[in-house]
């Protein structure tokens, strides 16, 4: 299945407010380094994810460039 | 060029502003020129014009910065301490390269001082004001004609180098009635919006930014040469002056404004006397006519400056003659006016030396 | 899969400036947002404060000025005065709007100005270090009020959307907070109310909104988020103080 949420590691600064929202606890901060030097978030459990969209909500910095939900299956 | 009027300077002044193109005045009053505001509240509307009476005179500029920043010909009128307020407004709006055009009816001061006329910000104008390594042009008329003439000029100059004018005058020169005949009004439905403005970016490819910052130095450093490359060019081709008498004259008197038309008073009672004294009346304070007085340097035998203060563009004239010839002064301060007879005689001391 | 969020395209692609956790990133997005869902992003001229937010013009791509500090309600006057078809926007801090501002932002409302102000309250001078601001709180540290706020020597905080809310000239006064997703939600339609106000020419709109500054709170962005729910809106309350009719 595709992403439901797109993460642009370049713009996070790692502040955690989307980690902190998530009511599925789907995001978490990575062991990745971004040019800034900052570990950018990563969904991890997308199966999981139900694409509310608070994470999108919350992040500052434009990193959660976009949030998608599966169409039903008819 | 219509009919003769006799109008009083302060309301001259406004009407050759809405004819030379004031679309916008913002303003806040002030004495000795509250005709000068109550003048555009009653024709601005009447022409479909804008015209706000701002909470105050730090209000008045910034809205006359942000009518600027749309290119439209925006104007404000003030005195003295009102214009102190303003001071941030102008370097703000030196550095961002938009146009506008202020109008001082300088009054004694410092301080709260007083609404006698005065001369005492002739360095505030020229020498800036407000911070950083700016100028304005600065243009003072001498009559209620000249105020009319230099209005409609001041917004040319003010849209071709998209630069701040200030056009000097005093409160004598603001409640003086004398005749004066308006040019043609300017065709304000030929105005059209300056690729530069932010007014939405609408139909352009690039939307416009006009700052007055910089936070890399390397980058504020280049917004800076490109003031002083338009200064140099102001300085080589828009400098104004009027020689009165000078041909034969073995004495120069220096003054601007109200002192200079006493001044050529002092100067016909000085030739009833037979004493050839002229007249170097700069009409631009900024750019000065440096060249004009240093030329002259060789003819006289000395400079007297005269001036309703302690001695400011005494300093101009004095660098302009740089060391040449003596530059003696005369100043009057708080707001007194002197008359013909008493700068005659306080140039007189100096004769026979 | 369907996008249900996707960053606008008011937005631009310029990394921000702001600390991690600054909420100024959620308002910039959400009046990007309606930017583009109202069509509006060619129309507008938006006028940047002096603080934090000064280099916001670098982050939202519309025609922009900066305004000396306090003075962008008048400088928006200027422009809207001599563009009435423009959108004006100024964007603001505590500093800016709520101290030196103060009294171009009154007249502003009071004139009934078609300008939109959307105002930032974080408690402090964020950009000069931490300063106390018109807005921080009773007891609240701060580097110029390092025993707490005393209301015997600094007084008392502004709650300006209730006092302009006194005046006719604004048309739509509210306060939100950008502190949780659905509180986010409800400050975008706030401001959504707002834009229309200046659309429909009714008047002065102004959208407080309440934000965290972790760097200057020393905090976390999360410890930043809960203190605005438990310390910051009891004081400053979500809600409309003024909304005339039209707006809806």
């Amino acid at each position: 299945m595709d992403l439901k949420v797109i993460v642009n590691e370049e713009r996070c600064k790692s502040c955690g407010l989307c980690v902190n929202i998530c009511p599925k606890h789907v995001l978490r901060i990575s062991n990745k380094i971004n040019s800034k030097g900052y570990h950018p978030v990563e969904l991890f459990d997308n199966e999981n994810c139900i694409s509310c969209g608070f994470c999108y909500l919350v992040c500052p910095d434009m990193a959660i460039a976009e949030v998608k939900k599966p169409e039903p299956v008819k | 060029m219509g009919e003769k009027l006799l109008m009083k300077g302060a309301e001259a002044i406004a009407e050759a502003a809405i004819r030379g193109g004031a679309m916008a005045f913002f303003g806040y009053p002030i004495t000795p020129q509250n005709e000068t505001p109550e003048y555009f509240s009653r024709r601005m509307p009447e022409l479909g014009r804008v015209f706000l009476q701002a909470e105050s005179e730090v209000a008045a500029i910034n809205m006359v910065y942000g009518a600027a920043c749309t290119g439209t010909r925006a104007i404000t009128t003030s005195s003295s301490p009102g214009i102190s307020l303003m001071q941030e407004g102008f370097s703000y709006i030196a550095n961002t390269n938009v146009p506008c055009v202020v109008v001082n009816a300088m009054r004694g001061g410092p301080g709260l001082g007083d609404i006698a006329p005065a001369q005492a910000d002739y360095f505030q104008a020229t020498k800036g004001g407000g911070h950083g390594d700016y100028h304005s042009i600065v243009i003072a008329p001498h009559t209620v004609q000249e105020e009319a003439d230099l209005m409609f000029d001041a917004f040319e100059l003010a849209d071709k180098y998209r630069i701040m004018v200030v056009v000097l005058v005093d409160g004598l020169l603001g409640q003086m009635m004398e005749p004066v005949e308006f040019k043609d009004w300017v065709d304000v439905k030929k105005f059209k919006t300056p690729e530069w403005a932010t007014v939405g970016q609408g139909e352009r490819a690039e939307r416009n930014i006009l700052i007055s910052f910089d936070l890399m130095a390397e980058g504020l450093e280049k917004m800076n040469l490109v003031l002083q490359e338009k200064y140099a060019k102001i300085r080589e081709n828009e400098v104004r002056f009027e020689e009165y008498k000078m041909d034969d004259a073995a004495y120069a008197i220096t003054a601007f404004g109200t002192v200079a038309r006493i001044a050529k008073t002092t100067i016909e009672l000085a030739r009833s006397e037979g004493i050839k004294v002229g007249l170097i009346r700069p009409i631009t304070l900024y750019p000065f006519p440096e060249k004009v007085i240093g030329n002259r340097a060789s003819q006289v035998k000395f400079f007297f400056d005269t001036e309703m203060n302690e001695g400011q563009m005494l300093e101009d004239v004095k660098l302009s003659v740089n060391g040449k010839k003596p530059v003696y002064f005369h100043g009057r301060l708080g707001g007194i006016v002197p008359t013909a007879e008493e700068i005659l005689d306080e140039f007189k001391k100096h004769l026979g030396g | 899969m369907k996008t249900l969020y996707k960053v606008p395209s008011a937005i631009t692609s310029t990394d921000t400036t702001y600390c991690p956790g600054c909420t100024h990133g959620v308002a910039h997005r959400i009046i990007g947002e309606l930017l583009d869902e109202m069509g509006l992003t060619k129309q507008a001229v938006i006028v940047w404060p002096v603080g934090c937010s000064v280099f916001g013009y670098y982050f939202i791509g519309t025609d922009a000025l900066i305004a000396a500090h306090g003075r962008a309600c008048a400088m928006a006057t200027g422009v809207k005065r001599t563009h009435p078809e423009s959108f004006v926007l100024t964007y603001q801090g505590d500093g800016d709007y709520g101290s030196i501002g103060i009294a171009e932002a009154v007249h502003a409302a009071a004139r009934g100005e078609n300008i939109t102000t959307v105002f930032i309250n974080n408690g402090n001078y964020g950009m000069t270090g931490g300063q106390m601001a018109p807005t921080t709180l009773i007891g609240q540290v701060t580097t110029t009020s390092p025993y707490g706020r005393k209301p015997e020597a600094n007084g008392f905080p502004l709650h300006i959307p209730e006092m302009f809310a006194t005046m006719d000239g604004p048309a739509y006064i509210a306060r939100g907070a950008l502190d949780n997703p659905q509180h986010i939600t409800q400050s975008k339609n706030f401001i959504r109310k707002a834009f229309k106000a200046q659309l429909n020419k009714l008047g002065y709109s102004l959208v407080e909104l309440v934000s965290t500054c972790p760097t200057n709170w020393k905090m976390t962005p999360v410890e930043a988020v809960e203190r605005v729910k438990k310390e910051v809106l009891p004081v400053f309350p979500i809600g409309e103080f003024r909304v005339v009719k039209g707006v809806e």
